[in-house]
């Protein structure tokens, strides 16, 4: 289908349903009891799972596929916010001139950084893109001041030109009208759903985005970049120029994070230099070996992982865990909360990275190699054997998307 | 959709899909449940408030105190402890049984004095949380950032620590308030005492944290002092958080400069003071005088952090704990009984902005921005430890005297560090709402967004 073979088919229906679930899924816990502290679908975060999933997925299209890790990936989504704000300053708020903006806007760059830094490979190579993203950085920072408003960051004021703007259209992001943080509340019960707007916005973005890069994964070109990965040296000795397809790879997964950079933007009117400091760099990579890399579904899970840690457990506070553990007697209590607390709240990079470590230690394959351990040890324990492992792995895994 | 048959042309997958698309484009219409008046209108027995402050970076200390004094509201509004500033205030609307009868309970989130943050924090409180106020920020950047996000969702921003001129000027709105002091109020109160401590000769060297608040305070003091004869010989911006300001501080010799002003806050302030002290600046003589620093904006938290290089420098503050009216003898008490240490001005600015929010939505009837900000513009009230203050209508910004402190000579325990040099009127720190550099005729606060 689509040019898919029966079992992608099949694979990216399960990511098209999962995906348009999410605002379900993620609410399991009704609202009145104390867990749904650990609700995750609330409008804000589910865009966020959406954009860096996009993010990540272009990552992975350069650094699954070819193995060469880039560590500037950053700049490219710093580039589509600015693109699409300065869009929302110069014409009106119709996010669509934006996102087109930023998708050729980081292509262009990524063509330059990458024509530079892909004369080089392994560290080196991993160096010059750190070194041009933070170049990017302080740019932003500081030279391009006028273009970029430095650190306060680029937004949209009244006095500024808006040339397409007409009487009575939307004062925030939309697209014809259908404006980004419009939602629907559903209560069903104790549970209260909200489907928003800018949500099914990124998501189909998404879902377009991850048939291209399942695409590309399964096509010729993906097979070469893979090669790349195994043996260049043997490749150029086959006679195979490998730089047109390493700049492509670079490009493509360029535009990815512009794309993502636009929706951030998209969904949330300003941006700022911090967009492209070397910690968003870092996180897109840890995303990636998190969730397992060079696999489809395992970036895209990495992305929610880390994106969930950071906007769930980094507010849980004193307070919360004094309701938690309020049964206890008060000695007890305040040892626990002792215990709990540097790992929760402002710690929860604690706990993070104590994860990071035992998946990179047991788990080098990521969260996905994790899941296809556990589907195996059912498979055997019901006496089948594992042809179809590939597939219900990754089936498997989507729910925790 | 028929895609699992063999027999599918792309032409109808793509005629299924664009339906798709549609049909999840309507969906959330559809179902719309009956709309409240405006954004997260509290139904049940409980109202939620937000409280978005630094607890990492190079403000966390600030940020950290803002909290300690925003839990210590939420207990007074809802009568635990000794009521603390309730029984000093004003207005008498607050009975301590909650607001509007509603047990008051809050959210705290993390903004790590980078916008970005700031607002996905500030957006999973109205959105997961639903709170109807977030209070706080110590930053300006971020104050300014994430008062244009509560606009557009439609609730109220009761700013915390900002101290730059855009946030109730250039960028003021009509959903956020500001208590606290602002760079142009600090300008005007710091040059006479200046003028009259170091003479009207003077060459000034700014170093300013590259930002909106750096640089309107830098605009404002360059302004105030020059209007007093003093030069401005170099205005150079540094990097918020930068850590380390030696390569910045050691032209400030070669450039005939004999007093430099530190437009750095927090963690910043303090390594850049430091530094300059190390550097011996202070010990020098340059054109015959001895050499000054000034730091503008001054906190109990960073002379604190600064320890003795803080010694008899000039600095401005929005509320000290050594004052001695009801209202602070009164917040200092409780505060210090339940923390055992005094306030800062950022953790007094956030606890008087909790309680005005909440007198407000008493004296309203509701929780509805618009009442709110209605009852606040305009509003005059006291005994919050700045004497008789305040809420300008047309840009939401407080008036009240402003304090100028210098560090200690002879500091009498580690709290014990600063030392009024002179209380200035708010009449001498009063400007038009349409002044130049708080965005002039064009800055308007817009309409009030009730949101949904």
């Amino acid at each position: 289908m689509l040019g898919l073979s029966r079992k992608d088919t099949g694979f990216l229906i399960a990511v098209i349903c999962l995906t348009l679930a999410t605002p379900i899924f993620l609410q399991p816990f009704p609202e009145t009891s104390s867990l749904a502290q650990f609700n995750a679908g609330y409008p804000d975060l589910m865009q966020r799972f959406a954009i860096y999933g996009i993010f990540v997925m272009g990552f992975n299209i350069l650094f699954g596929l070819t193995g060469y890790l880039s560590f500037g990936h950053a700049a490219f989504l710093g580039v589509g916010s600015y693109s699409v704000v300065w869009m929302y300053k110069l014409l009106d708020y119709n996010v669509l001139p934006g996102l087109v903006l930023a998708v050729i806007m980081s292509g262009i760059f990524a063509l330059f950084i990458g024509f530079v830094s892909l004369r080089r490979s392994g560290i080196y190579f991993s160096i010059l893109t750190l070194a041009f993203a933070q170049m990017s950085y302080n740019l932003a920072y500081s030279v391009f001041t006028p273009l970029t408003n430095g650190e306060t960051g680029l937004q949209v004021y009244l006095n500024d030109p808006q040339v397409l703007m007409s009487e009575g259209a939307p004062t925030s992001p939309h697209l014809f009208g259908l404006v980004m943080n419009e939602s629907a509340k559903v209560a069903v019960g104790d549970w209260i759903f909200t489907f928003n707007v800018g949500y099914y916005f990124t998501a189909i973005i998404a879902i377009l985005v991850f048939y291209l890069s399942l695409r590309i994964f399964r096509s010729p070109f993906g097979m070469i970049l893979r090669a790349i990965k195994t043996n260049r040296n043997r490749l150029n000795y086959a006679g195979i120029n490998t730089k047109p397809y390493m700049l492509t790879a670079f490009v493509i997964s360029g535009m990815y994070a512009g794309l993502a950079g636009g929706l951030l933007a998209a969904m949330d009117p300003l941006t700022g230099a911090q967009r492209m400091q070397w910690t968003a760099s870092g996180e897109v990579v840890l995303m990636a070996i998190l969730g397992g890399a060079g696999t489809m579904m395992g970036p895209i899970l990495g992305a929610g992982f880390i994106k969930y840690f950071e906007n769930i457990f980094s507010k849980i506070n004193e307070s919360v865990l004094h309701q938690w553990f309020g049964w206890m007697p008060d000695g007890v209590q305040d040892f626990v909360i002792g215990v709990v607390s540097p790992f929760v709240g402002e710690g929860w990079h604690l706990t993070l990275g104590l994860l990071f470590m035992v998946v990179v230690i047991f788990l080098p394959g990521g969260i996905v190699q994790g899941a296809l351990l556990v589907v195996g040890m059912f498979r055997r324990r019901n006496g089948h054997d594992g042809p179809k492992k590939q597939e219900s792995a990754s089936s498997a895994a989507q729910p925790a998307e | 959709m028929s895609e699992r048959t063999t027999g599918v042309t792309r032409r109808r997958v793509l005629k299924g899909a664009a339906a798709g698309a549609i049909g999840a484009g309507l969906f959330p219409t559809i179902l719309t449940r009956p709309a409240s008046a405006y954004t997260n209108e509290p139904t049940g027995s409980t109202v939620k408030l937000g409280f978005n402050v630094p607890q990492t970076g190079p403000y966390a200390a600030e940020g950290l105190d803002e909290l300690r004094a925003q839990e210590l509201a939420v207990q007074h509004l809802n009568g635990e402890g000794d009521g603390g500033m309730l029984n000093t205030f004003s207005s008498k609307v607050l009975k301590g049984n909650g607001i509007l009868g509603k047990k008051v309970e809050f959210v705290s989130g993390d903004t790590a004095t980078n916008s970005d943050v700031a607002r996905a924090s500030a957006r999973s409180m109205i959105e997961k949380d639903g709170v109807v106020m977030v209070n706080g920020g110590s930053s300006s950047g971020v104050a300014v950032a994430v008062q244009g996000l509560c606009q557009e969702a439609g609730i109220i921003f009761m700013a915390g620590l900002t101290h730059s001129n855009d946030t109730t000027g250039k960028d003021r709105k009509a959903n956020g308030f500001r208590h606290f002091f602002n760079a142009y109020m600090s300008g005007a109160a710091l040059a006479p005492v200046l003028k009259t401590a170091y003479g009207a000769d003077r060459r000034a060297y700014h170093l300013t944290a590259d930002y909106t608040w750096g640089w309107t305070q830098q605009e404002s003091l360059v302004a105030s002092t020059e209007g007093i004869g003093w030069e401005t010989v170099n205005t150079v911006l540094t990097p918020v958080g930068a850590g380390d300001f030696s390569a910045y501080i050691t032209p400030v010799l070669q450039s005939g400069a004999d007093v430099l002003v530190l437009n750095h806050y927090g963690a910043d302030m303090v390594n850049s003071l430091t530094q300059a002290v190390q550097f011996g600046l202070r010990d020098k003589q340059v054109n015959g005088k001895q050499f000054e620093i000034v730091v503008p904006l001054y906190s109990e938290l960073m002379a604190e952090g600064a320890g003795d290089n803080i010694k008899g420098v000039f600095g401005s503050m929005n509320w000290n704990w050594q004052l001695t009216d009801d209202g602070t003898k009164a917040f200092v008490k409780s505060f210090g009984e339940k923390y055992g240490r005094p306030p800062s001005n950022s953790a007094h600015t956030c606890y008087v902005q909790t309680l005005l929010y909440a007198d407000a939505a008493e004296r309203a009837g509701t929780f509805n921005p618009c009442g709110i900000a209605e009852a606040l513009e305009g509003f005059e009230f006291d005994g919050m430890g700045n004497g008789p203050t305040l809420y300008r209508a047309e840009d939401h910004q407080c008036f009240k005297d402003v304090l100028v402190m210098k560090g200690k000579d002879n500091p009498s325990n580690q709290f014990d560090i600063l030392e009024f040099v002179e209380v200035t009127p708010v009449e001498q720190v009063t400007y038009a709402p349409n002044h130049p550099m708080f965005g002039g005729d064009e800055a308007t606060l817009g309409t009030c967004n009730p949101g949904a």
